[in-house]
């Protein structure tokens, strides 16, 4: 009964979704303001139409109705309750109602806080939204249903596939489709400017937030993902620039570039037809790393699961949305008023370069992860490109970028004073210095590229601190003043700073981990001994146990350094007896300097276990590089220019006054 | 600048879209793939059966009628798919179908074949996946169209599903069922 209310709010949402794709748009042209507010009362209801939906799959997974196919295929009576609930996202049915409903959300958010947004805008932006919620709920109701039954129901389900039963995981999804479904926000807007013909800087400071909020979901997403990826797959490693990571990573710099490019537009009044290029390609590329993916239409033979219909029905998807907005683009960009002038030397023209390097770089990515899929679909040929390919072509990109990210923010608007911000920047090329000399002292004998990276992070660091101390005047009058100015900077200010050093600790930890990784595999009987990195490390016992929805093995290991006890650590090896399939829940040690990481292999007590030892220096930075930049993109957020509805400040109200934000 | 600037990134999307779309379109899905025991053969095989009540399978069984051999396994998703259309093609007396159930427990696919029902006139157990080996099967779900020689005429990847079967399988079924009345 509760699967077929979900099912039936599902087609309720379709239709309201109908309603708010096409009325507020036809209301708009008329200038009706009766027909736009339309708008608001549909988005909401959509959204708690969708809420319902979920809240049904929610409840037929946590009773574990199996009368539900996609209920019995997805879970098991015995699973933990988190898991349960993580499952109605841990497959496609599933993880397309979460799609909607974020979607939705955000729909939801425009609706009930824009209240100054200008009618006819926000009712386009409300319409754009609609649509594609049209086409996604299209999509489930036609291709995949979650709430269809299942006659006679089995007397328990399959399970979630082992690997994704973890907490890391369980979040990933939601967090990822936050940033992913959040730059259809950025895309609204930007069609809708395109509809009205209009770009201005108040309409950049409206889609700022919304590309800003995706962006650090999306940032939070990936680490995540990143960091599961470390622990549980049991490899050591944290990114393998495989399809489906990079599927994630497109959008990230595409969306990245387009926070960047927003800012000229809003300061400046400048790069507007590229910001909303910039827009519609970022939510092209979420699409892509939602579906294409997963839909089978890339992966080709190793997509069974999925019916060639949902492939084309995401294509026809896809060329519908993207297609449409770029036509639009061609049609309206080219009478869109050019916005202010500024020389190749200044803030901006910092950011124009940050935008060529990023989309360089997305497209190296693009590239990479794409070019085999077609020789595989044209010649059949199999090739596989690795981390050498982006070894080699993104990182070079990369260099340069950062190599800016110290120079830009010391650049003035409109023309800048290069030989200024250079003798700015002596603090940077000291800190870089003394780090890589430093670094280069202990790894004389090794390759240069980590010393190379340790040299960019600390130019950057150092950039950027220079930076700040020069925005709040320290040790050039009194402390107290600087403390002063230090509360006045912006929030947005501080996010800046934040992101860009959460980059620098990112790259020490990546030039690190992937230059001076250590490994050891060894087999060990109990009372086994083995050293790595200095750490001696001992085979203390291995017990069989029983958890909820599995058996397990588990180890346990001491660690000593100089015959000083550490601590005790214990890798796991489950097996899960549903779906039959092992897993490795390694056992991390983790300090400031370094991770020891330890996997338990296949064995037995009389042959002794297989267990992989890892030193991974700095690895810890990289999540928490990652961290900072999420905090950075929060303390953003919370800017009281951006916030909605906040008082606006007089310096922000003269870019305003002729922007038409008032009429709201 | 100019428009190209303003159309390129159209020309380039569509470029790629239509990349994308073409193989589909044209009906030559990616997963098609050709096989190269078109026209040979069937491997010898000889395999134990799964059930009590049916008999395996070995060459002399898949000879004297058009059959459909299918590769299946309790563990497969995409299996699970296809099974109820598989119930369909059995009940429709169209074309006979012979299982293989691929790198399965014997439990787990007698308990799985209880639950959804057997569309199979036999079914052989090829638990090391060599038989599999010999078809060039890829993976699981796939189907092989035999005539009644004992020639494969036609090899599907992945689950079947009504249009498949209706658009590719069926006519090729029915030309060679009538080659055998000749």
């Amino acid at each position: 009964m509760i699967a077929e209310l979900g099912h039936y709010a599902l087609v309720v949402a379709l239709l309201v979704a109908l309603v708010q794709t096409t009325i507020p748009l036809f209301g708009a042209a008329k200038n009706d303001f009766a027909l736009m507010r339309i708008a608001q009362p549909a988005a909401i209801v959509q959204f708690l139409a969708i809420l319902i939906a979920f809240a049904a799959l929610t409840h037929a997974y946590v009773t574990s109705d199996f009368s539900v196919i996609n209920v019995a295929q997805n879970s098991h009576s015995l699973k933990p309750l988190l898991y349960k609930i993580s499952g109605v996202w841990g497959n496609h049915e599933g993880s397309m109602v979460l799609w909607v409903l974020i979607l939705s959300l955000f729909g939801f958010s425009v609706a009930v806080f824009g209240i100054h947004l200008p009618p006819t805008l926000k009712a386009r932006v409300l319409s754009v939204q609609g649509s594609i919620g049209v086409a996604f709920l299209g999509f489930i109701l036609l291709t995949s249903n979650p709430f269809l039954r299942l006659d006679p129901a089995p007397i328990d389900g399959r399970d979630l596939n082992p690997l994704l039963q973890d907490p890391g995981l369980a979040f990933h999804p939601p967090m990822l489709y936050l940033g992913y479904v959040g730059f259809s926000m950025a895309f609204s807007f930007a069609v809708a400017a395109l509809i009205e013909g209009r770009v201005d800087p108040a309409w950049a400071r409206w889609v700022r937030p919304w590309t800003l909020a995706a962006w650090t979901a999306l940032t939070a997403g990936i680490t995540l993902g990143s960091w599961w990826a470390y622990y549980e797959l049991g490899w050591g490693g944290w990114w393998y620039w495989d399809p489906v990571e990079n599927a994630s990573f497109m959008p990230w710099l595409s969306g990245t570039a387009l926070l960047h490019s927003a800012i000229v537009v809003e300061k400046r009044d400048a790069l507007k037809s590229w910001t909303i290029l910039l827009a519609i390609l970022t939510f092209a590329l979420s699409l892509m790393g939602t579906f294409l993916v997963r839909s089978g239409v890339l992966t080709s033979v190793h997509a069974f699961a999925v019916d060639p219909e949902r492939g084309l029905y995401i294509l026809g998807i896809l060329v519908l949305f993207i297609g449409g907005a770029l036509i639009l683009f061609a049609i309206r960009a080219p009478s869109m008023k050019l916005g202010g002038l500024f020389q190749p030397i200044s803030r901006e023209g910092g950011l124009v370069m940050n935008n060529l390097l990023l989309s360089v770089a997305t497209a190296t990515v693009f590239i990479g992860t794409l070019y085999p899929l077609f020789l595989d679909a044209t010649t059949g040929q199999k090739v596989s490109v690795g981390p050498p390919f982006f070894n080699a072509t993104f990182v070079p990109v990369m260099i340069p970028l950062v190599l800016l990210m110290a120079i830009g923010p010391m650049l003035a608007w409109k023309r800048g004073d290069l030989p200024a911000a250079m003798s700015r920047l002596w603090f940077a090329v000291l800190f870089s210095l003394v780090i890589s000399i430093g670094v280069w002292w202990n790894h004389s004998d090794e390759p240069l590229a980590p010393i190379i990276g340790f040299a960019l992070a600390s130019w950057l660091a150092g950039g950027t601190i220079k930076e700040y101390s020069d925005r709040i005047g320290l040790f050039r009058g009194k402390l107290s003043d600087s403390l002063l100015r230090a509360k006045g900077l912006s929030r947005a200010t501080y996010g800046m700073t934040l992101a860009h050093l959460g980059l620098a600790i990112f790259i020490c930890g990546a030039a690190a981990d992937s230059a001076w990784r250590t490994e050891v595999v060894i087999n060990a009987k109990e009372n086994d001994q083995a050293s790595i990195a200095g750490f001696d490390l001992s085979l203390k016992k291995v017990e069989r146990l029983q958890g909820p929805n599995y058996s397990l093995e588990r180890a346990t290991i001491q660690i000593e350094k100089n015959g000083v006890h550490i601590t005790e650590i214990f890798p796991e090896r489950r097996f899960y007896p549903v779906q039959q399939m092992p897993t490795t829940e390694a056992a991390i040690h983790t300090t400031l300097w370094a991770d020891i990481y330890v996997s338990l292999g296949e064995g037995t007590r009389n042959q002794g276990w297989t267990l992989r030892l890892w030193y991974n220096p700095l690895v810890s930075w990289i999540w928490s590089g990652c961290l900072i930049m999420v905090i950075g993109g929060l303390l953003s957020l919370s800017d009281r220019r951006l916030r909605i509805g906040a008082p606006v400040k007089k310096t922000v109200s003269n870019l305003v006054n002729n922007s038409g934000l008032k009429n709201g | 600048m100019g428009r190209i600037f303003y159309l390129g990134p159209l020309i380039l999307f569509l470029a790629i879209a239509t990349y994308f779309a073409l193989p589909i379109i044209k009906g030559n899905d990616p997963r098609i793939l050709p096989s190269v025991m078109i026209n040979k053969p069937i491997p010898n095989l000889d395999l134990l059966p799964l059930l009590k009540t049916k008999p395996g399978i070995d060459q002399n069984s898949l000879r004297g009628d058009v059959r459909l051999v299918n590769f299946f396994s309790s563990w497969c998703g995409p299996c699970r798919t296809e099974h109820e259309f598989l119930m369909d093609i059995s009940r429709s007396k169209m074309v006979t179908l012979y299982g293989i159930n691929y790198k399965d427990k014997q439990k787990s696919a007698i308990e799985w074949l209880n639950n959804l029902g057997d569309p199979y006139k036999n079914i052989g157990r090829d638990s090391d996946g060599r038989t599999a080996i010999d078809w060039g099967v890829y993976g699981v779900p796939e189907t092989y169209l035999v005539d009644r020689n004992g020639r494969i005429q036609y090899r599907h990847v992945g689950p079947l599903s009504a249009k498949v079967f209706n658009e590719k399988l069926a006519p090729m079924i029915i030309a060679l069922q009538k080659n055998t009345n000749e």
